[in-house]
């Protein structure tokens, strides 16, 4: 490597997954976040611009930093937000990073998308590959803001060859202090489950998303990529692993039911949210796998065990 | 527990070597399972019964088990009887009979994944969704895969149409050129006496749901105690392009369809009676 550090700018940098990052980061690269929260716990050589993403202000970094690369996970992911808000957030956002990505001669992009894109069905393979179409939104039409940011990054790919644009589609991210919707469930001493149905799941730990989004920095990657990490296990598995004791509730009563709750804000969870608790989600992480020589550092048993704090 | 007790019982009547013989056939992970969802102890534990509907209810036949080759195969089969049985005395067969026994993975209908309970047992004893990537990441995996190129055309037969073979899907014959794979064919005599539909219910159907509703003179499609016999043929090789024209393909599954037609023949010939 050459003597002088790279500059890496970093959204979403104060969110757990950002912290991650930042920490593995810092003492390799010029880190500078950025985020409209405050970020606690960071480190001094890591500097952070606390400004809206959608705002003007967002070019300036750019402008007066050589920037080398772009770690994008400023995303929102919370369906408590209003869906105008979210929508605005993430697609604007995201359209701002990028557009600053190419006016400011960045080489290298690299956005974190979710393998929840491909969306949970009955009609689907065990392992979806890259190719899959992303169909979540057919079901769940509240996510579709996040396929539109997954396919704004996959048009940037290919209308900017000199930039190289990563996409990591990791499976469902679990840890300590994420307050996603997997890892909170995951915590739930009593959670429903879907009386009849186990579907096999993926988690990953936050620690090896951040491995693998620096990873993706590494000159010559470029292109879409599931991100899997310890394997596969039924849900019951994880649900037994963690002590926690199920609830098991018909089906078809469980979502009207569900439906109802989340009207009247009783339930943190939209009833759509079930079909990841009935159907298969599951990606097929080979290509990731092969092209990086990509080892999860947590055992399943750890991953697991993650979101309770261990 | 149930699931020990049933496990002890398939082990007492496949012999207690099924368990030495089937060692290291499997990778599991900690929590007992393969990536697909399979469980060699769950399909041990829930064999059991149609191990005793094997040796003590359709008292099957099996012939030339011996031909299936170690490694990935594609074993093809005619289809009959309304409910699968022909499928889960393949499965049977291939698991506690084979001197090298080894769970068989079909392909189920889209439909199965949204049945409580069924989609569990399906997924444990090694069963996934039909799709031509499952199907190509099995044979890849070197795996034995069943598939009734018939589909439902063939199970929710009416008694008139017994052993006539219908039409067969080109899926397999494409994906067995892929991965160059061998085909076993098999011919299922029994399973047509089974059941005898008269007549299938479709708005019936359509109403609950089901793909098809067949009938038998005594109501719903209980299977009766015919004896089944298995009859498993030469392995077939095949090679050419799998994305070739569907003529072409259509020549190679003719020859598959032909093979599965003469041991048709032959075991109708062959058999005495229906029911012994």
């Amino acid at each position: 490597m050459s003597t002088t550090r790279p500059k890496v700018v970093v959204t979403g940098i104060s969110g757990n997954l950002g912290r991650v990052v930042a920490k593995l980061l810092h003492r390799e690269a010029d880190v500078i976040g950025i985020d409209r929260r405050p970020f606690v716990g960071r480190p001094k050589d890591v500097e952070h611009v606390q400004v809206d993403l959608r705002k003007k202000k967002t070019d300036e970094v750019f402008r007066r930093n050589k920037v080398d690369a772009v770690i994008h996970m400023g995303i929102m992911h919370d369906p408590r937000m209003s869906q105008e808000d979210h929508h605005s957030f993430n697609v604007l956002g995201t359209m701002r990073v990028l557009d600053c990505a190419a006016k400011y001669g960045v080489k290298k992009v690299v956005m974190l998308s979710s393998a929840n894109v491909y969306g949970p069905s009955p009609q689907n393979s065990n392992f979806l590959t890259e190719e899959t179409p992303l169909m979540a939104a057919s079901r769940f039409p509240t996510v579709r803001d996040l396929i539109e940011v997954d396919m704004l990054a996959h048009g940037f790919f290919w209308r900017h060859p000199e930039i190289e644009t990563v996409v990591l589609r990791p499976v469902h991210i679990v840890g300590a202090a994420i307050k996603n919707a997997p890892s909170n469930y995951l915590r739930l001493k009593r959670p429903w489950v879907l009386a009849g149905f186990d579907p096999m799941v993926q988690l990953i730990h936050t620690e090896d998303v951040g491995r693998a989004m620096i990873e993706a920095l590494r000159p010559g990657r470029k292109g879409v990529y599931n991100v899997t990490g310890p394997g596969e296990v039924p849900l019951s598995s994880v649900f037994r692993e963690l002590g926690h004791k199920p609830l098991p509730l018909p089906h078809l009563l469980a979502k009207p039911l569900l439906s109802t709750l989340f009207k009247y804000r009783l339930a943190s969870y939209p009833p759509e949210e079930l079909d990841h608790i009935q159907f298969l989600c599951m990606v097929d992480g080979s290509r990731w796998h092969a092209e990086t020589g990509w080892k999860p550092l947590h055992s399943m048993r750890e991953t697991i065990r993650s979101v309770l704090g261990e | 527990m149930l699931k020990q007790g049933l496990r002890k019982w398939t082990l007492s009547m496949a012999g207690t070597d099924l368990d030495e013989r089937l060692e290291g056939s499997r990778p599991q992970n900690e929590y007992g399972v393969d990536p697909w969802g399979y469980s060699l102890d769950y399909a041990l534990s829930a064999v059991g019964p149609f191990l005793w509907l094997y040796k003590n209810y359709f008292r099957v036949d099996t012939f030339g088990l011996e031909k299936v080759p170690a490694g990935r195969v594609l074993l093809i089969a005619n289809h009959s009887g309304q409910l699968p049985v022909d499928g889960a005395m393949i499965g049977v067969a291939m698991l506690t009979e084979a001197e090298h026994p080894r769970p068989i993975r079909s392909m189920v209908e889209k439909w199965v994944p949204t049945l409580p309970f069924i989609s569990t047992f399906f997924a444990r004893v090694g069963q996934v969704v039909g799709t031509p990537e499952n199907c190509r990441a099995l044979l890849e995996k070197d795996e034995a895969i069943l598939v009734f190129p018939e589909g439902l055309k063939g199970i929710s037969k009416l008694y008139p149409q017994r052993y006539q073979l219908q039409e067969f899907g080109l899926g397999f014959m494409r994906l067995a050129l892929e991965t160059n794979t061998p085909i076993v064919p098999i011919a299922v005599i029994g399973g047509e006496e089974q059941a005898p539909a008269v007549v299938n219910l479709k708005p019936l159907a359509k109403l609950l749901g089901f793909p098809v509703m067949p009938l038998t003179p005594y109501g719903a499609p209980f299977p009766l105690p015919v004896k089944y016999r298995l009859h498993f043929g030469d392995p077939l090789f095949f090679t050419g392009r799998p994305d070739d024209d569907d003529s072409e393909l259509e020549k190679k599954v003719k020859v598959v369809k032909a093979a599965i037609q003469t041991m048709i023949e032959q075991g109708l010939k062959d058999r005495k009676a229906v029911f012994w």
